[in-house]
């Protein structure tokens, strides 16, 4: 895609990635994914991010396109990762800038990333103000947003913030701003970037948008690193679902989590969610086998209920159970309902195990069901007062 | 009681608050944390914290 001028002389050079499906190497991104950044042309030319490597020479047309042979002054890097920063060491060496800024723990990453001898690199503290002729450059340290060295720039003159990670969404698309897709399909990739990337730091972000908030930014446009850039009122609800993401207040809506051997422990499965159902709660029912985790935790995100399922295995549970336990843990969602369901032949420990999981992950424990090889018409009839018991649990969590 | 603030991420460990989520009870000083504790906010050892000014 060609460079796009979002305000006058202030441009997207980003690269569209059509074929990623695999972001960051735990995520799915089952509609590829974009790599924004942006070049400002003024008296000091500031080039903000660079792509992923790949697509260095997309990065090096796209400033050619917009710049011919003029030099780049200044870069600022808001965030080390590489696909951000992926093109830093190639377009220091190309474009030799005057200065490269970057926030305190962004410098410590940009050596231990780099090992850099003699870049010209300038640390800018939350509050320090750069100007680059028309226009000034305010930097905001967005720590945890989600690595230590997360910074946003913010432009006065033009109102725009440029927020790296934050309100980013993998989905590679030729339009460029939130309002000119759909909007259900923009909220639902916005959200599955939150659950799987962002989740683990809610409470940065509350901290981060009331600092913003104090701050009186006046903002009419928000440029992320991925996806669609938001204008006008769009920068308001893209801060509102960020407000909403972080407080992490659950639905009337329940996922189970399982997998399952010879059908017994998914056969539970289905009497807890039809217990669930019946009392009125939205069931999602995700076998391991056939869903990857980010895509599991899209659904564990904003529901009330987590209840999990495996057979017990060599006195444990299924590795694609544990694979999906580490993965949620690791991303500490809170305010959640749990309970385990398991079959097992001789030893049993699988609801043991699953139970110690729920607890590690703060979940309040409903109690669990498990059965010795293959559930009968008693033991399915005990699973689905499982899910009627859990409902009322939800019930009575939706009304604190 | 002295507060330290994380040096990865910023959070601040205020001994009159303890930290509820590793069942840390308030009035428990930095030095008489366990070895095992870590920053609630982004999983940084003891060491990564330094005395707030």
């Amino acid at each position: 895609m060609k460079p796009l001028a979002i305000k006058d002389d202030i441009y997207w050079i980003g690269s569209v990635d059509w074929n990623r499906r695999n972001f960051h190497g735990y995520s799915k991104s089952h509609m590829g994914t974009t790599y924004n950044n942006y070049l400002i042309v003024d008296e000091k030319v500031t080039l903000i991010d660079t792509v992923a490597e790949e697509f260095w020479g997309t990065l090096k047309c796209n400033i050619a396109n917009v710049l011919g042979d003029r030099k780049i002054d200044y870069f600022v890097i808001n965030h080390l990762e590489p696909d951000h920063a992926g093109c830093l060491a190639l377009a220091v060496e190309k474009y030799q800038p005057e200065k490269i800024y970057t926030s305190p723990m962004g410098q410590k990453a940009m050596m231990a990333h780099f090992h850099y001898k003699d870049w010209p690199v300038e640390v800018v503290p939350t509050g320090t103000n750069i100007n680059i002729g028309k226009r000034n450059l305010t930097f905001v340290e967005t720590r945890m947003l989600h690595w230590p060295d997360a910074m946003l720039t913010y432009c006065p003159e033009d109102k725009i913030a440029f927020t790296n990670d934050a309100f980013g969404q993998n989905w590679a698309t030729s339009e460029r701003f939130a309002d000119e897709v759909d909007r259900s399909k923009l909220e639902e990739l916005m959200r599955n970037y939150y659950a799987n990337i962002v989740l683990p730091y809610s409470p940065v972000v509350i901290k981060t948008l009331k600092a913003l908030e104090e701050m009186n930014l006046d903002i009419d446009t928000v440029c992320p690193d991925h996806g669609l850039m938001f204008r006008g009122e769009d920068c308001a609800w893209a801060f509102k679902k960020y407000q909403e993401y972080a407080e992490q207040k659950p639905k009337n809506k329940a996922v189970i989590v399982y997998d399952t051997m010879w059908h017994s422990t998914e056969k539970m499965a289905k009497a807890v969610a039809s217990g669930l159902a019946e009392e009125g709660v939205s069931v999602r029912l995700m076998c391991m086998k056939n869903n990857h985790h980010s895509d599991v935790m899209l659904e564990v995100f904003d529901s009330a209920a987590v209840i999990l399922g495996s057979p017990t295995h060599n006195n444990g549970i299924l590795p694609l159970m544990a694979d999906m336990l580490t993965y949620m843990k690791g991303l500490r969602p809170q305010n959640k309902i749990g309970s385990a369901i398991g079959s097992f032949g001789w030893s049993g420990e699988c609801v043991k195990v699953l139970t110690q999981w729920i607890e590690d992950m703060n979940m309040e424990l409903v109690e669990p069901v498990k059965v010795k090889h293959v559930p009968d018409h008693d033991t399915l009839s005990q699973c689905f007062d499982q899910g009627k018991a859990i409902a009322a649990a939800i019930k009575a969590k939706l009304a604190e | 009681m002295q507060k330290y603030v994380c040096e990865i991420c910023g959070y601040v460990y205020d001994p009159e608050q303890g930290d509820s989520e590793s069942n840390i009870p308030a009035g428990t000083s930095f030095e008489d944390l366990p070895d095992d504790w870590a920053c609630p906010i982004c999983g940084a050892t003891k060491d990564a914290f330094v005395p707030e000014d």
